[in-house]
């Protein structure tokens, strides 16, 4: 099956920036530009020809990548591959090792799971909630610059922007709960990730609750069925939003048990 | 482009955004990653790039080009099976045999970072890899095999 000698580079121009300015360079305002990370999402559908880009953005040599600490702060590049995370405390390790297999985690970088629009069947994305439960800050590029905005701000409006790279501080706790995978590669059908910091608040997120990782500010005092004021689960591929609605108090109580009992 | 296999250095002509398991097996003529899927779902085009296991569909061969890739046909030696490869045909760790290259490959790659692994080791890094003939159980014990017996020694 010899799918991808269709694959037509005729028309396509190779951007290869080499920094992280040549990157913002290349990428304009992201009109045309394919960006290719890792690769894991954007090549099986250049393969089945549903992507032909005019422009495709090799993003992996503009050095990205890498996770650097300052104090508690952490920063991680958008190139970063997602098996770099695993050994990262909860909720962001547990999340990223329940992340496909060790070959799409040494692929597929951290920027490409945070901006994947849905997917054919499900919602992608897995690494949203987790992200959001850290109160991360992302710094994108596109038009009107780079622009440095909480995680949960940046996810509705990704599409036209580049990310260069997601912060965040280490909270005195984390948690993770999701969905056992019917198999290691379906995405995350729900999971609910938790972070408690030093004065004692605990922030929620839930991954697979909706389009993309979205907060759950009403359970963050105590009450696990308040979390579906906040999201209205859907029905795709992976669950129904019957069963996505009584699991997640489930998740959301086990995230809170953990952070309780961490310190 | 250049793209160094099994310790070859080839000169490349496919398109730019060629897959990495196209340029392999339709331009190098190097057939043992397989093309199960096309789209990173049965790690039948499991190879190495620099001893990590990557499936080679998924990736665009420009993104490997200044690393060392390694499929199947490059664990031989001289002619002679690997002991990975020989505990495959010991264990009869094969039936219709199309996931087999894939298989061999990610498990090399889990001994090279881990000698000593475990079963579940194994089961977890060969998670990506189908088999639909569902013979995973002497899969699993030829890799236990080989990981005892290097483990072992080191």
């Amino acid at each position: 099956m010899a799918v991808a000698n269709l694959a037509s580079d005729a028309a396509t121009e190779i951007l290869t920036p080499g920094s992280e300015s040549e990157a913002i360079e290349a990428f304009g305002d992201g009109t045309d530009v394919v960006v290719v990370g890792g690769g894991t999402i954007v090549v099986p559908e250049m393969s089945y020809r549903r992507l032909s880009p005019a422009k495709a953005l090799m993003l992996k040599g503009a050095a990205l990548d890498g996770i650097t600490k300052d104090g508690s702060r952490v920063t991680i590049g958008a190139t970063t591959a997602i098996e770099e995370l695993v050994d990262l405390p909860a909720p962001i390790g547990p999340c990223a090792a329940n992340i496909a297999d060790r070959e799409i985690r040494g692929a597929a970088t951290i920027g490409g799971n945070l901006c994947a629009g849905e997917g054919y069947e499900a919602p992608r994305g897995d690494l949203q909630g987790a992200f959001i439960a850290v109160g991360a800050t992302v710094r994108s590029a596109g038009e009107g610059g780079i622009e440095e905005e909480p995680l949960e701000d940046f996810l509705p409006k990704r599409r036209g922007r580049l990310l260069l790279d997601i912060s965040y501080d280490e909270p005195a706790a984390g948690a993770f709960a999701g969905l056992d995978r019917p198999h290691t590669h379906d995405y995350t059908a729900l999971a609910v990730a938790g972070a408690k910091n030093a004065d004692g608040t605990i922030r929620l997120a839930a991954t697979g609750a909706g389009s993309h990782g979205q907060r759950l500010p009403s359970a963050e005092r105590g009450d696990a069925d308040a979390a579906l004021d906040d999201v209205t689960p859907r029905d795709d591929a992976l669950a129904s939003a019957w069963y996505r609605a009584k699991v997640l108090p489930v998740l959301v109580r086990r995230v809170l048990t953990d952070l309780e009992g961490a310190s | 482009m250049n793209l160094t296999v099994n310790g070859v250095t080839h000169e490349v002509e496919s398109p730019l955004l060629t897959p990495l398991l196209d340029v392999l097996r339709e331009e190098l003529g190097i057939t043992g990653p397989k093309a199960g899927c096309h789209q990173g779902g049965c790690g039948a085009c499991t190879v190495l790039v620099d001893g990590e296991p990557v499936v080679s569909c998924i990736q665009l061969a420009r993104q490997v080009q200044h690393r060392e890739v390694t499929t199947v046909e490059g664990l031989a030696r001289g002619g002679e099976l690997d002991d990975l490869q020989a505990a495959f045909v010991r264990n009869g760790a094969a039936q219709c045999g199309f996931c087999t290259p894939g298989m061999v490959v990610a498990a090399e790659g889990l001994l090279l970072r881990n000698p000593s692994a475990g079963e579940p080791d194994v089961r977890e890094a060969l998670a990506g890899n189908l088999c639909r003939c569902t013979g995973y159980n002497k899969i699993v014990d030829a890799v236990l095999e080989v990981g005892a017996a290097r483990g072992g020694g080191s």
